[in-house]
């Protein structure tokens, strides 16, 4: 498994070749209370950098690129009752979607783990 | 001068504490070529209350003015009767020079009455949710087909030969810039248009009037189906709110969305503004609809309150994403529009509408005694196409020059198609009396 | 992402300080601040607030289609129709009531003659489709605002019918687009620069029209950075929006040379004139290259705000852009004035209707009424005085709070949180401790150029004294922010306005956005908690 990070503030966690994708603690400590979310359909193909997907707080909405190209295989229905687990678990039930990947060498050019947190640090 | 309340003293010392010597030096960024040499040229100086009345006066005495003739305009703007306390509420000073309640905590007032009127809109409509209201009906109508667009994802509108001109107008404007298809029908004078089969999968809408710009009443169910089945939505425009008060709304034919022209009730006719569009639709569309939206909760003590909702698809924050790029609403227009409701309640409306009926019922029995004149509706409601033995035009001005103001030639808003050349727009409304209606007869007679 | 904004905003329950708001009185109420239930809550079957006349019996000529059950509306007798909207009244502030500072919407005085002539018999009740020779008045008041509009901006067009200020950036950008078409250059020419700092309304006029928008950077001064600019201008650009003064209160030094640049790279030059009132009766929107400019006549001109609404946004036009003006166009012919309405051959080519009838009439007479007023010696002294008052507070203020930018500002005064910086207070908390300081608050987080951005606006209808107290408050805000100890009551705050803090995540979570029976019922009822 692996875990990958973009300079937007999106994971992607990659198990075999589907990608869960969601935003950073960082993220959602940002934007405060996540009020909606609206996540892609499934079925639709992206490419990176793709706009897919919208998280809206209060005051203030953000695009979600897409980290790498595929098909969408699964949207978290979850969301549209429940926008707050957003904050309440970021990386965990306030998921936004899953990705096929057409070309896992994409993920190269992401940030580990390390990296990102050394990113994060930079932005203070 | 009485607005300004800085003296010479006061400036002299504000310059002090800012290091300036005189306010040119905050000026200084304006470049040398742009710096005017003294006050601009070809405007008077200023002037206290009583000359500036009287140049108001001097301008409204070269105008004939409705409350002092007979009167029978419609088209898309009612005469009707405006309870004297609307106007003295819109001027407490505490709604007319508020703002937009950004800061909710202080601005309860304005939030409030905006919730209340966003729900009487929903339930003159019979739809599900409403905006704090719009500019006007004929941009509202652009907004909905924007928002038809949106939904649908698809950028054909159908546009009804029933709709008023202007708002045909404007939509076809937004069509030509924003890069969508309009596609408009023949003016509908007789009122049997059956748009059913020009619906196709690319259709996003079809727009319709109900009373139609010509005054026919119809039903849209079947064609409210018809649009479901090709996935497209229905808009309904109303242009008369009264008729809410008598006839089926549009919520209980099927529309997705319905925009009214507000002005009725309320506000003036004010030469045609400023006015209040209102805007409704199904729970499912909230959040693809434009303009502001009022929504309850609760504030740090658990007590009841309201604010802006829903900002995140608006300009100020979703910029060039934004599901239109409208800041202002109709504010003070819709405050009339709420206050005037309230205080007919459900009897004072519904009975406002019957009156409205009865009265265009007996204009049309009356008019159509003149030799000539043939009533081409079978449905009306408050108003009515005549078709006349010669051209409308200039039938309206001989009427204008003996002050009567008898109605709108349908050519003025339709030119150039000679189906329109003889027929005559008229509508009565509660404030329509045998005093306006007897001079009115006798005019056509003579001019006919 | 987008920039971090206070986070505990709008949430209920969170810590209140000591200040308890029960309001300790049997009726919630407390003196002059009533709680007020809504309408359907107030309602009786049997009360109307009017009186009308029996209808006489006719038969219906509704194609069978009359309304059928019960509307919903609330019945309320003429004194609680009163009783209600006062009472509601009562939680609103507004500028009649003292200092409204909102950077960017120039909350000036709202003079009330403009009030008695908008209601003049033969103005306020004209229909717009009278035949034109029965109008003539009214018309000759429209040509009469237009003529001022020109003559302060030296524009030689202008369009009346835009409703309020994006209507008129979107009758703008159509000339804009109407022009390029007309050359065969709208296919090219797709982006449309806006700096980072424009209004929300710029932005969101373009891409409704189909441009791609692109930022303009700004220099460390809080203006155009013009070589980068220069670099961005191109074959394919097809119109700048700028505002001038800016979103940040500071005239662009460099717009002769902006406006040159724009020009020669082919493109057009579209202003947003929401800050006019810097600069109105000293400079000229015309002598400074710009093709068109809407103007708010609800800011500059004193038409009322009205809770946030009617405006209107005429726009002047450059002789290039004249011909796409929207119908309808008011046209004089010897003494005569006519109209030229949808389809009517003029000299242009117009974009079409943006607008049923003519305009915000309403408006139109007021503003007139305010300019006639001032006169061209009032206006630019009204200008003066704005400029002269954001510079005092600016310079009062600048030890204490902290400038978004060095140097005189024109009519409003930007400030960002860095003084609030280990305070623990954020620029939203500040605000609503004004508010129980008796103030509304300055404009918030806007431009988003500045962090914590702090937009302050006085104008020109505030005397001296009111401005030294405001200040003064400020101030203490300021230093009490600063000492530490007070983060509480700052969190807890606004503690005396008629409602706390609200919870705005609630608000969007669960949107309820009408009054149902099953909605709440009304908080505190005293006659149920009586009963129990």
């Amino acid at each position: 498994m692996t875990i990958k990070y973009t300079n937007e503030h999106e994971w992607i966690r990659v198990e075999g070749d589907v990608g869960t994708i969601g935003i950073t603690q960082y993220a959602q400590e940002q934007l405060g209370d996540v009020v909606f979310v609206e996540v892609p359909e499934v079925g639709r193909k992206v490419t990176k950098g793709d706009s897919i997907a919208v998280v809206e707080s209060v005051k203030a909405a953000s695009d979600i690129f897409a980290p790498v190209s595929g098909e969408v295989v699964e949207a978290n229905a979850g969301l549209a009752d429940t926008p707050g687990d957003v904050n309440a678990e970021p990386t965990g039930k306030g998921w936004f979607f899953r990705i096929r990947l057409a070309d896992k060498s994409e993920l190269d050019s992401l940030m580990d783990e390390k990296a990102y947190d050394a990113f994060v640090k930079s932005l203070s | 001068m009485r607005y300004l309340p800085l003296t010479e003293s006061d400036r002299r010392e504000m310059l002090g504490v800012i290091g300036a010597k005189s306010v040119d030096e905050l000026f200084r960024d304006v470049p040398a070529s742009a710096r005017l040499p003294a006050k601009i040229g070809g405007l008077p100086d200023h002037q206290g209350e009583l000359e500036v009345e009287r140049a108001f006066q001097a301008l409204a005495a070269k105008n004939l003015s409705p409350s002092e003739v007979p009167f029978f305009i419609g088209a898309g703007a009612y005469r009707h009767h405006v309870p004297s306390t609307v106007d003295y509420m819109i001027q407490r000073g505490e709604f007319l020079t508020s703002y937009t309640p950004y800061q909710p905590e202080i601005t309860q007032g304005t939030l409030q009455y905006l919730f209340e009127f966003q729900t009487q809109v929903t339930l003159l409509t019979g739809m599900e949710v409403a905006n704090a209201s719009m500019y006007d009906g004929s941009t509202g109508a652009a907004e909905a087909v924007l928002m038809a667009n949106r939904v649908t994802r698809r950028h054909k509108a159908l546009i009804s030969g029933g709709l008023h001109p202007h708002y045909r107008g404007v939509i076809q404007t937004t069509a030509r810039w924003e890069g969508f298809k309009a596609v408009v029908s023949r003016p509908d004078i007789e009122g049997l248009e059956d748009l059913i089969a020009n619906i196709d999968k690319e259709t996003s809408c079809v727009v319709v009037q109900n009373p139609s710009f010509f005054g026919h009443v119809r039903d849209f169910s079947k064609l409210a189906d018809a649009c479901h089945a090709a996935g497209a939505l229905l808009i309904v425009v109303v242009t008369e709110v009264v008729s809410l008060g008598l006839i089926k709304p549009p919520g209980e034919m099927g529309a997705d969305i319905v925009v009214c022209e507000g002005q009725s009730i309320g506000n003036g006719l004010g030469f045609g503004g400023p006015y209040v569009g209102l805007f409704a639709t199904r729970e499912k569309y909230m959040r693809q609809m434009p303009g502001r939206l009022v929504g309850e909760t609760v504030d740090a003590d658990g007590k009841r309150g309201f604010v802006l909702t829903l900002s995140t698809r608006e300009q100020h924050i979703r910029r060039e994403k934004a599901t239109s790029n409208i800041c202002t609403n109709a504010g003070l227009c819709a405050l009339a529009f709420t206050v005037h409701l309230t205080l007919l309640g459900e009897a004072g409306f519904k009975r406002l509408a019957e009156l409205n009926h009865a009265k265009a019922s007996e204009l049309a029995d009356r008019v159509t005694s003149v030799p000539g004149v043939q009533l081409v509706n079978e449905s009306f409601f408050n108003e009515f196409t005549v078709r006349l033995p010669k051209p409308a035009g200039p039938v309206v001005e001989a009427l204008a020059a003996k002050r009567i103001l008898g109605g709108v030639p349908v050519s003025r808003l339709v030119p150039g198609d000679p189906a329109a050349a003889n027929l005559l727009l008229l509508a009565a409304t509660e404030t329509a009396t045998e005093h306006g209606m007897a001079p009115l007869v006798a005019g056509l007679k003579e001019v006919l | 992402m987008v920039q971090s904004l206070d986070r505990s905003q709008g949430r209920a329950g969170s810590p209140a300080g000591s200040a308890s708001a029960a309001s300790g009185t049997f009726t919630g109420n407390r003196a002059l601040q009533i709680e007020e239930p809504l309408i359907f809550e107030m309602g009786q079957p049997g009360r109307c607030g009017v009186d009308l006349p029996e209808p006489s019996k006719v038969k219906d000529r509704l194609n069978g289609l009359r309304r059928k059950g019960e509307i919903g509306l609330p019945g309320l007798s003429e004194p609680q129709v009163v009783q209600h909207y006062t009472r509601l009244s009562q939680k609103n502030y507004a500028i009649d009531m003292g200092v409204y500072p909102l950077g960017s919407c120039t909350m000036k005085h709202n003079p009330r003659i403009n009030e008695k002539v908008a209601r003049l018999t033969g103005i306020g009740d004209l229909h717009p489709l009278q035949p034109v020779s029965t109008v003539q008045g009214a018309l000759e008041l429209i040509d009469t605002l237009a003529h001022w509009l020109k003559t302060l901006t030296g524009m030689p067009a202008v369009a009346m019918s835009p409703a309020a200020g994006a209507h008129g950036e979107m009758c703008g950008m159509m000339a804009i687009a109407a022009a390029l078409d007309a050359k065969g250059e709208r296919a090219k020419r797709r982006i449309v620069l806006a700096p980072e700092s424009a209004h929300g309304t710029n932005p969101a006029t373009a891409a409704a029209l189909g441009f791609t928008v692109k930022p303009i950077p700004a220099n460390e001064r809080g203006r155009v950075d013009l070589a980068a600019l220069k670099a961005a201008l191109g074959p394919e650009v097809a119109a700048i929006m700028l505002t001038n003064p800016n979103t940040c209160g500071l005239f662009e030094s460099e717009i002769v040379e902006i406006s040159k640049a724009v020009h020669e790279a082919g493109a057009y030059f579209y202003c947003d004139g929401a800050n006019f009132n810097a600069i109105v009766g000293r400079v000229r929107p015309g002598d400074l290259g710009v093709d068109c400019m809407h103007i708010n006549l609800h800011k500059t001109f004193s038409t009322p705000h009205g809770g946030g609404g009617p405006g209107a946004g005429p726009v002047v036009l450059s002789a290039a852009l004249a011909p796409y003006a929207p119908y309808p166009w008011i046209v004089k012919q010897g003494d005569v004035f006519a109209v030229k309405e949808d389809g009517a051959k003029v000299d242009g080519a117009p974009v079409g209707r943006l607008k049923a009838f003519y305009g915000q009439m309403g408006m139109f007479t007021r503003a007139l009424a305010y300019m006639m007023s001032h006169g061209a010696d009032g206006l630019k002294q009204a200008a003066e005085d704005a400029v002269l008052s954001a510079n005092y507070i600016m310079a009062s203020l600048k030890d204490t709070m902290t400038p978004g930018f060095e140097g005189p500002c024109m009519h409003e005064a930007l400030f960002d949180d860095g003084f609030l910086k280990d305070t623990g207070v954020s620029t939203l908390d500040f605000a609503k401790a004004m508010i129980d300081e008796g103030y509304h608050p300055m404009t918030m987080y806007f431009p988003l150029v500045v962090h914590g951005a702090m937009l302050i606006e006085p104008t020109e209808s505030q005397a001296k004294e009111d401005l030294d107290l405001f200040i003064a408050a400020m101030r203490s805000l300021a230093e009490r922010a600063r000492s530490g100890g007070a983060v509480e009551d700052f969190k807890a705050a606004p503690r005396f306005a008629p409602r706390r803090r609200l919870d705005e995540t609630l608000a969007a979570r669960k949107p309820v956005l009408r009054w149902r029976p099953s909605n709440n019922p009304p908080e505190g009822d005293p006659m149920q908690q009586a009963a129990e």
